[in-house]
């Protein structure tokens, strides 16, 4: 008993020896069952956020208005299924399976990202989302890329090149509505303000309502805290919003020259809550969709499976 | 018909059937059995509209309207459509996906193979960029076929309600109308008649492999070439165009 504990102990050094050196933590080595847990939680709902995040762009493919506008959001969902798999097999390799994660996905068990419940209106909402949406995902993500779990940073370092041009193409629809005809320029603006909030709710709760981040940043999963990121990104995108002549829809926000940052007014926390809970405009449609699109596709999973078993059959006789 | 106007349409008719195709598997995007084969089929979809994306540019040069490909894309209404009547087809079930594609693919394996060869070099050279997506989809498609038609007996036999309900569209692929076989004649058109035997030869021996019998007796339908369609394809254009027309002459 008492050198078992010892053992413990001596791991749990080892472990932290590691991070304090900011060396990556790999699969094979041992990890404590909080941290395994805590980075399977994370990376599988980052993963189920990729793909849920596909339904509200999918849902402008078949109506993108240009030719070039078609094929960029297509590659662009085309790209966010494939973080998802980077990520699912990320998660993977700390021990959990894909049939768990999809279970867990479609029980409620497990969360995404909540700005996937909110309708896609108009096509500037397609805009919105790169611009906003990619943008915000990609503070975190930079931040991700120095993450201590080495499957999860590599994944990381993939898919944040890919995902400036997610950027980069919301923020070109944007600028082409906005500086375009007035009815186009109304419906930028429109976006905007549809998408500000919750692009601004999707670094998650305030720092000190937020308690599992203290943990999160001891092992070096994150290295900077929802506020800090939060507040990069108004930093950021103030600007872009004034150089295309739209508005934020924030009264509040003013440029502070002693803290060189910007101030900004208060997020709506109930609404937040509301919506991680379950009760945003989009949640029941976007797990229903997916259960709908799962169960559909059982029959081609069972007959690939009984496919690939006979020819295994046939090869082995 | 002048030499010009018959090669436009004759581009139209390509670009139509890769779009319209296109189209119909974007729409399943995010909603395929799992996530390897809903990236698959997001990728074939993204070949099929960027091939037709360059076809649109050069008829749209040939036809010297000073007209966009997105003109030719969201401003032609229904009858002005060219394409086969299979590609507009809905997506019923992932067996009808497939056989559409399967039957669609193998088509146009042999078509681009050919079209390489055209006397209208550009036409030539988007073929010869093409091939090499047309090969993949050709593997891709025929795979599934052999998996569900060897796969279960709930596969096999929603695949035969799938080749059994369309298959009253393949004849229509190989048609050609008069100034098509003048293009033939000079050498810029595919000879369809000269592909027939390399389609069947290659369904047939998919199908064998996938233990599913070709369908006899059926009654063949056609028309989309000439803009005569399925009721389908006007809902498929309604909302493909629906932003583009609502906003007329800006910018995207
Ligand atoms: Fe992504
Ligand atoms: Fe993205």
């Amino acid at each position: 008993m008492n050198s078992l504990k010892l053992d413990e102990n001596q791991l749990i050094e080892n472990f932290e020896a590691k991070l304090a050196k900011n060396e990556m933590i790999e699969p094979k080595d041992w990890m404590p069952a909080q941290y395994r847990k805590h980075l399977i939680r994370q990376i599988s709902q980052h993963a189920h956020s990729e793909i849920i995040g596909m339904q509200p762009e999918g849902n402008w493919i078949t109506r993108a208005p240009s030719m070039r506008r078609k094929m960029v959001l297509l590659a662009k969902v085309q790209d966010e299924a494939g973080h998802g798999l980077y990520l699912y097999s990320a998660a993977e390799s700390m021990g959990i399976s894909r049939e768990e994660m999809l279970d867990q996905l479609h029980t409620g068990a497990a969360k995404y990202s909540s700005i996937f419940n909110y309708p896609t209106l108009t096509w500037a909402d397609m805009g919105a989302i790169g611009w906003l949406v990619d943008g915000a995902a990609i503070m975190n993500q930079v931040m991700l890329q120095r993450t201590s779990y080495g499957p999860y940073a590599r994944a990381m370092v993939r898919i944040c090149k890919e995902e400036s041009f997610h950027q980069r193409q919301g923020y070109e629809i944007m600028n082409v509505l906005a500086t375009g005809s007035v009815e186009q320029k109304e419906m930028a603006q429109d976006a905007l303000n549809r998408w500000w909030w919750p692009s601004l709710m999707m670094f998650g709760p305030r720092d000190e309502e937020s308690p599992n981040s203290e943990q999160a940043i001891k092992w070096k999963i994150k290295r900077e805290t929802n506020d800090q990121l939060r507040q990069r990104f108004v930093n950021q995108t103030v600007s872009q919003v004034e150089k295309i002549g739209l508005v934020v829809p924030d009264k509040a926000i003013k440029w502070n020259e002693a803290k060189n940052e910007y101030d900004f007014g208060e997020i709506n926390w109930d609404e937040f809550w509301t919506v991680v809970k379950g009760n945003g405009p989009c949640n029941k449609v976007r797990i229903a969709n997916k259960i709908k699109s799962h169960e559909e596709g059982a029959w081609v999973r069972e007959a690939a499976n009984a496919h690939a078993e006979k020819n295994n059959k046939t090869k082995a006789a | 018909m002048n030499s010009q106007a018959s090669l436009f349409q004759y581009i139209l008719k390509i670009a139509d059937n890769q779009l319209i195709l296109g189209h119909r598997l974007s729409e399943q995007c995010s909603k395929g059995p799992f996530l390897e084969e809903d990236i698959a089929c997001s990728n074939i979809a993204l070949d099929l509209i960027g091939a037709a994306n360059s076809l649109y540019i050069y008829a749209a040069a040939i036809e010297g309207e000073n007209k966009t490909e997105d003109d030719l894309v969201f401003l032609r209404s229904e009858r002005a459509f060219r394409n086969v009547l299979l590609v507009e087809q809905p997506n019923t079930d992932f067996a009808y996906i497939m056989c559409r594609q399967f039957l669609f693919d193998t088509y146009d394996y042999f078509f681009q193979l050919a079209l390489q060869k055209s006397k209208d070099e550009t036409l030539a050279a988007i073929a010869a960029k093409t091939i090499k997506e047309s090969t993949y989809h050709l593997r891709h498609s025929g795979n599934w076929i052999i998996r569900l038609g060897d796969g279960t007996a709930e596969s096999n036999t929603r695949l035969k309600a799938a080749f059994t309900n369309l298959w009253c569209y393949v004849e229509e692929l190989f048609e050609q109308d008069a100034a098509e076989l003048d293009l033939v004649a000079q050498g810029i058109a595919v000879d369809t008649q000269l592909i027939k035997s390399q389609f069947n030869s290659h369904i047939a021996e998919i199908m064998q492999t996938a233990g599913m019998e070709i369908p006899t007796g059926i009654f063949m339908q056609s028309g989309g070439k000439k803009g005569v369609h399925t009721e389908y394809l006007g809902f498929l254009l309604a909302e493909m165009q629906s932003v583009h027309r609502s906003f007329p002459g800006v910018k995207w």
